[in-house]
C-alpha cells in the first residue's frame, strides 16, 4: 500500500514549513506555494513526509492511501 | 463512426421554432412522467444510452446517478438532487434557452432522477433573472404540475462564473457564498446539508426524461458511438456576435455548424475554459471529444465562436482572461496569484505596452505561468483558464509577433466575445 501527499490548496497559506522538511517531494513556486510530487511516497521518505503533515500551521497537508 | 444524421432533431427544443412549451403543450408532445416504479432501473437505461453530462465535463450521467443512490443507501439517509441551471459562462445561453422553451423536460428528469437515487428534496437551481423574469414562469409551470412526486425548489444563483460548479453550488444552497470548496468528499458522498448529493446539468436531465421515455436504443440513434445523443449548442458567429442556439448531433462538422469561415480570425471551441483553434484546422474537426482532443479541445458545454477577422484575437484574449481571474475565488494561492498576472501580461501584449524584448518575456512568463497555476486549484478554474491562454499563444502566434513590432491586425476594435461588466468586489456578492 503506498501513500501520497496531498495539499488542500484552499487552506494552504504558503507558510514552507513543508518544503523545509521534505525538500525531495515538495518545492515552493514564486509565490511561495507548494508544488507536490504527485507519486506515492517512498519508504525512504516516508518519516519526513509525515513530518511535514504535522508541521503544516494550517493542517492544509495529508498522506492519502491510494 | 460517426452517423451525423439530423433526422428526429429537434428532440429537447420545441419542433415549431421557438414557442415555449408549458405544461399543456409539453403533454401533447411527451405525455406524463413514465415513472420506473423503483430506484435504479433509470441508471441501467440511461447507462445503455452512453448519456454523458452536458455542463461542461462529459461524465458519464449513470455513474454519478449509481454513486449518489449507493451512498444513499449505505449512509441510511435520503439524497437530494439538483438541476443544475446556472451558466456563468458568459458565452453559453442554452440552458437558459432550455428552461425557457422546454422547462419541464427538464423538471421531467429532475422527479425521474429523484426517483433513481431515492431523493426525496429536488432543488431547480437557475439564474432566475437572466432571461424575461424566467423565475416567475417557472414558479407558474411548477404549480401546473400534477405529477410530481418530490416538490421542486427554485433557487437563485449568483451572477458569477462559478456560480455552477459544483462545490460553489451546494456551499451556496448550504447558505453561503457560491465559492468552491475542496472536493473531498465528493458532493455525492457528502453534499448538501451532509447528504449524497446528485447534481446534474439542466439539458442533461433533459435527456434523461428522453432516455425514459423512448428507451436506450432511440437515443443512440443520433451522435457517434462514444457520444450518443444529440447536445445544445451556443454559437456565434458574423459581426453582430448574437448567438445561436442549436441543437444538433454528437459527431455533426464543425463546418456545417459554423458556415463558411474563410473570413474568421480563428474559432473558439468550449467557450472561456476552452481552445483556440486556428480556422483551417477547426475546419478539419468535428463536435465530439475523439476528434476535438486530437487537436487539444473538447466540446466542453457546446460553445463555438468565430472570430471575425477583422478582430484582434489577442485584445479579445485579454479581456477574457481579465474578466477570469476577477472571477476567481481567491482560495487557491496559484490561482490567486497566477490569473491577475496572466492578465496583466496579457493586456501588455494586447495594447502594445510590451514590445520588443519586453514582449519576449511576457510571453514567456505566460507560458511558465499557465503551467504553474494548471492542477493546483480546488476547482479546475485555474486550469481551464491556463488552457485558454495557452491556445490563445499558439493560435495567434503571428499576431503576437506583430504587436511585437508595434503593429495590430485588427480593423474593428469593438469587443467581439460576451464579458459582463460587472465582477465581484465583496464577498457579498458571491451570495
Amino acid at each position: 500500500m503506498s501513500e501520497k501527499l496531498l495539499v488542500n490548496p484552499i487552506d494552504c497559506d504558503g507558510h514552507g514549513a513543508c518544503a523545509e522538511l521534505l525538500p525531495e517531494m515538495i518545492t515552493l513556486d514564486e509565490w511561495g506555494y507548494p508544488v507536490i510530487d504527485d507519486r506515492p511516497v517512498p519508504p525512504a521518505l516516508a518519516r519526513d513526509a509525515r513530518s511535514a503533515v504535522s508541521a503544516c500551521p494550517k493542517l492544509a497537508l495529508r498522506l492519502t492511501r491510494s | 463512426m460517426t452517423t451525423a444524421t439530423t433526422t428526429g432533431l429537434p428532440r429537447l427544443l420545441p419542433r415549431d421554432g421557438g414557442r415555449p412549451e408549458d405544461w399543456r403543450l409539453h403533454m401533447a408532445r411527451f405525455g406524463p412522467i413514465p415513472y420506473r416504479g423503483s430506484t435504479g432501473r433509470l441508471i441501467d437505461d440511461v447507462r445503455e444510452a452512453g448519456l454523458t453530462g452536458r455542463g461542461g465535463a462529459a461524465f458519464p450521467a449513470h455513474r454519478k446517478l449509481a454513486a449518489v443512490a449507493e451512498a444513499a443507501a449505505n449512509q441510511r439517509v435520503r439524497p437530494v438532487v439538483i438541476a443544475n441551471g446556472a451558466e456563468g459562462e458568459p458565452a453559453s445561453d442554452k440552458d437558459a434557452t432550455l428552461l425557457w422553451l422546454a422547462p419541464h423536460l427538464v423538471l421531467d428528469g429532475l422527479q425521474l432522477a429523484a426517483e433513481a437515487a431515492g431523493a426525496d428534496r429536488a432543488i431547480l437551481y437557475t439564474h432566475e433573472d437572466r432571461r424575461d423574469d424566467v423565475g416567475r414562469r417557472l414558479r407558474a409551470e411548477l404549480r401546473q404540475r400534477r405529477d410530481d412526486r418530490v416538490d421542486v425548489v427554485l433557487a437563485t444563483a449568483p451572477p458569477r462564473f462559478l456560480a455552477g460548479q459544483e462545490t460553489a453550488l451546494v456551499n451556496h444552497l448550504g447558505g453561503g457564498p457560491a465559492v468552491p470548496r475542496f472536493p473531498l468528499p465528493r458532493v455525492t458522498e457528502r453534499g448538501l446539508d451532509g447528504v449524497p448529493t446528485l447534481v446534474q446539468n439542466a439539458e442533461t436531465l433533459a435527456h434523461m426524461a428522453l432516455i425514459a421515455r423512448y428507451g436506450p436504443r432511440w437515443f443512440r440513434q443520433l451522435g457517434t458511438g462514444a457520444e450518443p445523443g444529440s447536445l445544445l449548442t451556443t454559437v456565434r458567429r458574423g459581426g453582430d456576435g448574437r448567438p445561436r442556439i442549436v441543437e444538433v448531433p454528437f459527431g455533426v462538422p464543425l463546418m456545417s455548424l459554423l458556415g463558411d469561415l474563410e473570413d474568421a480570425g480563428a474559432v473558439l471551441v468550449g467557450g472561456y475554459h476552452g481552445t483556440w483553434l486556428p480556422t483551417a484546422q477547426a475546419m478539419r474537426l468535428r463536435l465530439d471529444n475523439e476528434s476535438l482532443r486530437s487537436a487539444g479541445a473538447a466540446v466542453g458545454a457546446g460553445i463555438l465562436a468565430a472570430l471575425p477577422g477583422d478582430r484582434c484575437g489577442l485584445a479579445e484574449t485579454a479581456r477574457v482572461v481579465r474578466y477570469l481571474a476577477l472571477e476567481s475565488a481567491g482560495q487557491c494561492g496559484p490561482c490567486l496569484n497566477g490569473l491577475p498576472r496572466m492578465s496583466a501580461a496579457l493586456t501588455a501584449l494586447a495594447t502594445g505596452r510590451a514590445a520588443g524584448r519586453a514582449a519576449a518575456s511576457a510571453r514567456a512568463d505566460l507560458e511558465r505561468w499557465a503551467g504553474l497555476v494548471t492542477g493546483r486549484g480546488a476547482c479546475h478554474h485555474p486550469d481551464g483558464t491556463a488552457r485558454f491562454v495557452r491556445s490563445a499563444l499558439r493560435t495567434f502566434a503571428g499576431e503576437l509577433d506583430r504587436h511585437e513590432r508595434g503593429r495590430c491586425g485588427a480593423a474593428n476594435r469593438a469587443p467581439y466575445l460576451p464579458v459582463p461588466s460587472l465582477t465581484a468586489r465583496t464577498e457579498e456578492d458571491w451570495l
